[in-house]
This record gives C-alpha cells, structure tokens and sequence, in this order.
C-alpha cells in the first residue's frame, strides 16, 4: 500500500510540475464520491451543495470557468486561491483542515462529474440586456460594469463569473435576501455587507447611504452622490443601519421576467470575458 | 541621609552610591503624587487611591516615572532631589516614603533574580505585577489586581509599544510576564523574550517545522508555560519543548506523538509543582486525544491521560465498536488546578468524527468533557460531560473558571454548546445549566440537570439549521471572572449554522469530520458580543454588542475594567460594571488572542496581540 501511495504521489507530483492537467483521479466514480464529501466540508459554504453556486461562489456545475479550464489550472486555483477575490489558498481560510493533493484531485474529479449534467443554457437577449442596464432599468445608477456606471452598489464586471443565473435573478428581484459582499479584510471572518444606513450629525445633517465599512467606533458611508462620509458613531446624533438593501426591489411590473433575463445575459457575457 | 540609606539596606539594599545620581531619568513629582497614599497597587480595596493624575504611576508614588528600578542610585537621585524638601518637612512620612521606596527595591531586586517557582505560580495573585500561567493564576479567572489603569483614567491609555512577530495568520498567544520580561509566541511555533517595558527582543526561537505538518485551524499556539529557568512550547509537530528563559536555547525536545497521523499541539502548557502538563490536538483527523505531563527538568513524560477509556476502562463501552480507538476528545485548552486539592480540571472536545454520530453510538466519554484529574499521577478523580454524543462540534475546550463563592467550591464554565454550566469541583456535580446564547438543539434537561440534545438536532444530508453553529457560543477564547464585580465575562456570538453530513471513512491524517456545517444565510447578520453573566443564577447581567463575532477573550483588572477585543481590530477598555466601553485603540488587524495586565517599574501595562503583533497599552 505505502508503494502505491509513493506511486501516486510521484504521478501527482509529475502532474503539478510540468502542468499536464492530467488527474490520476480522472473519471473515477469513487474519487467522484469522496470529491463530493470534501466538496461539502471544503468548498460548499460559497459554492453551494450541488457545486451549482452558494451566492457567492461561482455555479461550477458551468464547463466554461473563468480561472480554471484545464484540470491542473483547477489544481492550482484550489491550491493557491486567486489573489483579489475571495477564493482561498487550501488550508489557509483558518478554519478547518486543508485539502491533501489526493482530496483536491478527488474534488476536481466530483466537479467534472457534474459539470456532464448541468444545464448551461442561457435564454436572455444580452444586448437588450445591456440596453436595460445602462438604460432604463437604472442599474448603472449605482452599479458599474467595465468601467462604466456608478459607485455605490456593487461592481458587476465580474458578477456573471461568479454568481449563478439563479443567484443573479433573486438579487434582482429581492435583493434584501443576500445583501452583496463588500470590503474583506484579510484577518477578519466576514466581509462587510451592503447594509443601508441613516445617519444624522451633530449638526442634524441627515446622511443616507450605504455602509462601507464600520467597526464599533466608526462608519465609513457612500451616499448616492458617491460621496464618502467618514464618521465617528459617538459624534452622531443618531445612527440606524439597516438590512434592507438600498437597491430597489424590482418586481415583475418594473421588470419582466424576461427583461430580467436579458439583463442576466448581459452580465454572464461579460462575466464570461 | 545615611540613616535614611540605612532604612533601606535593612531591605536587603546594599549597593546604594548616593555619589552617582547621574543617567537616572527623573521628573519633576506633582505634589499631588507624593501626597498619594503608599499602598500598593495590589493592596486592592475600596480606600486604594485612584492615580488618574499621578504621574508616577501607583507601584510607589515617590519614584518618578521612567526610573530604573534596579538602580539605587536613582532611588537615592530621587530621595535627594526630590523627596529631600518635603522629607525635611515632614519627617513622619518620610519614612513611610523611604520604607516603600525600600521595599520596592528589595522586592525588584529579589523578583529579578528569582525563578518561577511552584509556590510562586501558587500564589501568582500575590504579585500582580506579573504573569506567569496562561490565564494569569492557576484558577484561570484572568483577574489582575492591578488598579493603576482604572474606570477614572482608561480614558486616557495610550500604546506603549507593539512588537511585530513577522509571522501571518492569527495570534492566539497570550504572552507571560515575569520580572519585566515577557515571553509569547506566534505561528509555526516561533517564541520569544522581549524586554516588557520596550518591546525590544532579548531572544527569538522558530521551531523547524516539517514541510507536511496538517494543523486544523491555522498554525497558531497559544503560549507558554514557564518553570525555573525554562518556558515550556508544545509544537504543531507535537513535540514538548524546553526552552531556555534566558537565551531561548533548547533544553530539551520530547515528541508526544505522531504529527503525521494529525497530532499537534496548539495550547499553552500548565506548569505544575514539577511537571509540564500539556493536551493534544487532532480531533478533525480521529486521533485518541491525551493530556501529558512531562517532568520539567527533564521531558521525561510522568503520566499520561487518555481522553477516550480503553478496552476495561470505565467508560470504554460507551463507544461503538473499535469507533474508540479514532475516538477524538482532545485536549488543547489549558485547564486549570486548585493547590487544596491538587486536582487539575482539564477541559475535552469532539469525539471524532466530528459531526457524525453514525458508527459511534453511545455517550462517546470522556469527549466534551471536564475531567478533574490528580496533579501527581493523572488518575481520573470525576468527569462531567457537557454534550453526550456530540454531532455539532461542540469542544467543551473552555476554560473552566474556579470560583469560590458562597462557601462553595465551584467551576463555571460557558461551554460552546450555549449553555452556561456551574459544577460543584469537589464532585463535579452539575449545579445549574443556563443558556447564554441562542440555542436549538435541547428542549429538554435530564435528571441532573444537563440539556439533552433534541432527536431532530442531528446533521441531514440536505442540510439542517441548529444553533449554536459549529464555532460554538463560544470558543477557546479566555473568559474571566472578576472576584470584584462578580461577575463572569464571556464573548459570546449567535450564529447558526446548516449541518449536512458529509461521510468519510478514516484515513490517518485525512481530515475525518463526516460532516460539512456552514453558516445560514437565514440567520444572518451573526451577532457578537461581550456578557457579563452573573456565576450564580446563570443570568446575563450585562452586554455589550459588537459590530461582528469576535474570537478575542477577555480580562478583567482591580481598576474595575474589563478588556476585549473585536474583528475589526479594536482593543476596548470596558467598565466591569456596565460594559460600556470607556476606550478603545485601533490595532489594523483582528483579534484572536485574550488580554493580560502586568507591571514593570510601577507603571501598569495591558497587552494583546492582535494582527500579526503584540501591542502594550497604559497610561501616558
């Protein structure tokens, strides 16, 4: 058995350096099986249960990935994580175990496995889509993409990457539910969230807008001119936050169904550059 | 002057040159100062004066600030040169004044050279000025009596210095002060004496770790342990280490077990009379969990404990199977110990795997456990299980407070399942069981009292939401309890998380949780807090909420100030009376460690790491 292993490692090893993208593991419905458990403990908290995206980690179940397309490409992003977003290098979120070489291949294995029957039909018009977007729909108000639209919510270049189509419709429609990811700071366990606040000075300056970040002391707010307001809580008057997004719900009667999808469109081409 | 010098060689001062004042850094003494009564700073009581405005801080009002406390001529510069009018003035507290500034000397003199003794760590309350177990004193309470930092001037703490450790991660040290040395450590085992009045390193020890070592939750340790002139490390390749107090130089290095079958250690050791008394980690990878004591001059292991009974030992049958011998229940909080009795209480956590009950049917003793066991052969006095057959995660690894109170010999302990349990330590019987925090799973108490877990708390394999989550009310961070106020100080965090089963067979050193738990969405935001709960109803008195969970533990002083941290990188001064915070510092990175407080040259500091450093803080 210990030969084996000394085996394998040796063909792991010879799969990560010279990049081949070979998984010793490829194919295998038991290492499929087990990918799925380690999945579940290791990856599902933003990838969802089914691989098929958690809201905040990309659908995976898509065969068209934005960082990984060959298998050691996937080996490596586990791996390592991708600087600049919220994927972590293996092992290093604090939190749990780190993966073995064997348990990753084990968990690409399981993520090709699913890949075979996941829907990736998209059934959106994208450049209606983008009409909506920059248009009436008003999501550039506060939301840009490629460079273009406004500050206060979310950037939504990368949206179509990493959120399901699922995920995408629900924040139209309610976007209260999941409020959006904001600044992650390296050594704190959450993120900051899109929470909407209302703030009124010493002054009696009322300040609406949206948190960027806060502590127990302080609160950094964007209003919807983009102006930043750095404030200390204990010079306020008053100071209420609120989990109610500042993004509108957009109902059917704003938005149709389809128009929605459009606009899904729209995001998961740009997304997918 | 000669026999005013003379006061002070009857305290054991005989090196006195009243010719050489020059280098001693003095100021000019407030009149205010020197009117300061001479108790003290752990002469605490109601008549102790607050020194809010004396500059010279409360270890002894006549010696200026920024003195060396060794150097008699300073003493002698500050008698001459500043006492000497009022002394002529006033001939009666004069004296008083000399006799303190002798005993200071004395006692600077006699504590620098002293080793940490046994009887020392015994009666580690009596000199406040240092800390030298983990949690301050073998009770565990993390009370300072220190009282120059107080409710009347913790509005006006500043940074004295931070260290920076150079390592990335958490810090979860908290550091020991003896004799105006501090000792900490930081990730991958590194350790390390720094001057405790500057910050500035004395030495600095990293342990060469394996390339393939596999710690659970990042490769943190959480402090030292000192006896004679040795610190005592264990390491994230489960070695125990020696370490030289004064150069860092290995002593010696004994391996407790296999790292690579998921061992290591995490915890500060707990010196003991003459043994090193440590608990394994490895419950994420089905280890059989130990607590060792190891012999301190030496290494040589004196006993072992094995958290999880044997074939023939009591309890074995309440394990499945062969499911013991991957049993879990380690042991990597430090415990505490009570001298009367010579017992230590050591706290235990998951059996393994740890979120599936499915193989191992039964209690699963002695995991989620407190186990009082004796000092000298490690045999099992009593046990108190706090969650039978945990599915959840739930580590009973708390430290696990002794409080003497109404006569009673107690233990309180604010368990991660969300209840806060008060046990009898002469007999580990339960004496009540109050929840501190939002909790699901239990509906229902048994005979003794204890809350049994309802049917449908299990783990599903489509998911299920209980609460508390798998991080627990609570977690290893350090609570306190202050004798003064008396109350018990938890952080605490409401958070509920979606448990789906995820089964894995064992593998050695393979990850063997048989589970996956993540946070529910459903219940966000997840809410944290500091509460100050009351031992003897279970009742929380006060709280004070936090912007985010936070992991730091909590201190408490005889300035009536409780300490904390958050996830955002605060440090916060708080009034024990009403947790309202009174300060707070910024540090750049979140906390993961407790506070601690000691004194060097009459000046009180508070240190916490946080981010990658650690950080001092007193008055200006």
């Amino acid at each position: 058995m210990a030969g084996r292993m000394w085996v394998v490692g040796v063909v792991f090893l010879a799969c990560v350096a010279n990049g081949l993208g070979q998984n010793p593991l490829a194919g295998d419905p038991k290492a499929a099986k087990a990918g799925e458990y380690e999945f579940r403990i290791n990856c599902a908290l933003c990838h969802g249960l089914g691989a098929r995206g958690g809201g905040r980690g990309p659908d995976l179940t898509r065969a068209q990935k934005k960082h990984a397309h060959a298998d050691s490409d996937m080996f490596q992003i586990i791996s390592n994580g991708i600087p600049g977003t919220a994927m972590p290098a293996n092992g290093t979120n604090g939190q749990g175990v780190g993966m073995t070489d064997e348990e990753i291949w084990q968990i690409i294995t399981y993520i090709r496995s699913q890949e075979v029957t996941a829907s990736t039909k998209t059934t959106g018009d994208a450049v209606h889509g983008k009409t909506l977007f920059y248009g009436d729909g008003n999501c550039s108000m506060c939301h840009m993409v490629e460079g273009k639209g406004g500050r206060m919510g979310p950037d939504l270049t990368g949206v179509g990457g990493s959120r399901t189509r699922e995920a995408m419709i629900e924040s139209i429609r309610n976007p209260s539910r999941r409020l959006a990811w904001g600044l992650t700071e390296a050594t704190k366990e959450f993120p900051q969230e899109y929470e909407s606040v209302i703030a009124v000075t010493a002054d009696g300056k009322q300040l609406k807008g949206v948190i960027l970040n806060e502590d127990s002391f302080s609160v950094q707010i964007m209003d919807s001119g983009e102006h930043i307001h750095l404030l200390q809580k204990d010079k306020l008057k008053s100071f209420k936050k609120s989990r109610e997004s500042a993004m509108p719900k957009y109902d059917p009667d704003v938005l149709s169904d389809k128009e929605v999808e459009d606009i899904v469109a729209f995001l998961a081409g740009v997304g997918a550059k | 002057m000669s026999t005013r010098i003379l006061r002070l060689k009857e305290y054991g001062v005989i090196c006195c040159l009243p010719q050489q004042p020059s280098g001693c850094l003095l100021e000019q003494p407030r009149k205010s100062g020197l009117a300061q009564a001479s108790t003290p700073p752990w002469k605490s009581g109601a008549s102790a004066p607050r020194q809010s405005t004396n500059k010279f801080g409360g270890f002894s009002p006549g010696i200026p600030r920024g003195l060396k406390a060794f150097d008699c001529r300073c003493v002698y510069a500050a008698l001459k040169g500043h006492l000497f009018h009022e002394l002529a003035r006033a001939g009666k507290i004069v004296a008083d004044r000399i006799q303190v500034c002798g005993i200071l000397v004395w006692v600077m003199t006699f504590a620098a050279h002293g080793q940490v003794t046994f009887e020392r760590l015994v009666n580690s309350t009596k000199e406040p000025q240092n800390w030298m177990t983990y949690s301050g004193s073998y009770s565990g309470q993390r009370f300072s009596k220190l009282e120059q930092i107080n409710t009347g001037n913790a509005h006006s703490m500043v940074a004295k210095w931070v260290y920076q450790t150079a390592a990335t991660g958490k810090l979860e040290t908290t550091p020991l002060v003896v004799d105006g040395i501090l000792y900490a450590t930081a990730q991958d085992d590194r350790a390390f004496a720094l001057d405790a009045r500057t910050g500035r390193p004395i030495w600095m020890y990293q342990r060469q770790l394996p390339g393939d070592i596999r710690p659970c939750c990042g490769r943190v340790n959480r402090g030292l342990a000192i006896l004679g002139d040795k610190v005592f490390l264990g390491t994230l390749d489960a070695h125990v280490i020696a370490l030289d107090t004064k150069t860092g130089a290995v002593v010696w290095d004994v391996t407790a077990a296999d790292y690579r079958t998921g061992h290591s250690f995490t915890v500060a050791p707990l010196a003991v009379k003459n043994e090193i008394v440590i608990g394994i980690s490895g419950g994420e990878y089905g280890v059989r969990g130990f607590i060792d004591a190891y012999d301190a001059e030496t290494g040589a292991r004196k006993w072992r404990y094995y958290t999880v009974p044997g074939p023939g030992e009591p309890g074995h049958d309440t394990w499945e199977g062969e499911s013991w011998k991957v049993g879990g229940a380690p042991a990597w909080n430090t415990g505490t110990y009570d001298p009367a009795t010579n017992l230590l209480f050591w706290p235990t956590g998951n059996p393994s795997p740890s979120n599936r009950g499915e193989g191992r049917a039964g209690d699963n003793l002695y995991s989620n456990s407190l186990l009082a066991l004796n000092a000298d052969t490690g045999k099992l006095n009593w046990h108190f299980q706090f969650t039978k057959h945990d599915e959840h995660d739930w580590d009973a690894t708390q430290v696990p407070v002794l409080i003497d109170a109404g006569g009673k010999k107690l233990i309180a302990q604010a368990d991660r399942n969300g209840y806060f349990y008060v046990i009898d330590r002469t007999n580990g019987k339960l004496l009540s069981a109050t929840p501190y925090g939002k909790t699901t799973w239990s509906d229902s108490k048994d005979t003794e009292g204890r809350p049994v877990a309802n049917k449908n708390a299990s783990p599903t394999l489509e998911g299920h939401t209980v609460c508390p989550g798998a991080l627990g009310t609570t977690n290893f961070m350090a609570p306190t309890y202050d004798p003064q106020s008396g109350l018990f100080y938890v952080t605490a965090r409401d958070q509920c998380d979606i448990f789906s089963t995820a089964p894995q067979p064992y593998e050695a050193g393979h990850a063997f949780y048989g589970s996956a738990y993540f946070p529910s969405e459903e219940a966000r935001p997840y809410l944290g807090f500091l509460k100050a709960i009351d031992p003897a109803t279970g009742e929380t008195k006060q709280r004070f909420q936090h912007t985010s969970p936070t992991w730091s533990g909590v201190l408490s002083t005889g300035g009536g100030l409780v300490f904390s941290g958050d996830a955002e990188g605060n440090f916060i001064a708080f009034d024990a009376a009403t947790l309202k915070p009174l300060w707070h510092f910024q540090m750049g990175g979140a906390v993961y460690a407790a506070p601690m407080a000691f004194a060097v040259d009459g000046r009180e500091y508070v240190a916490i790491a946080a981010g990658s450093a650690i950080y001092t803080f007193g008055l200006p």
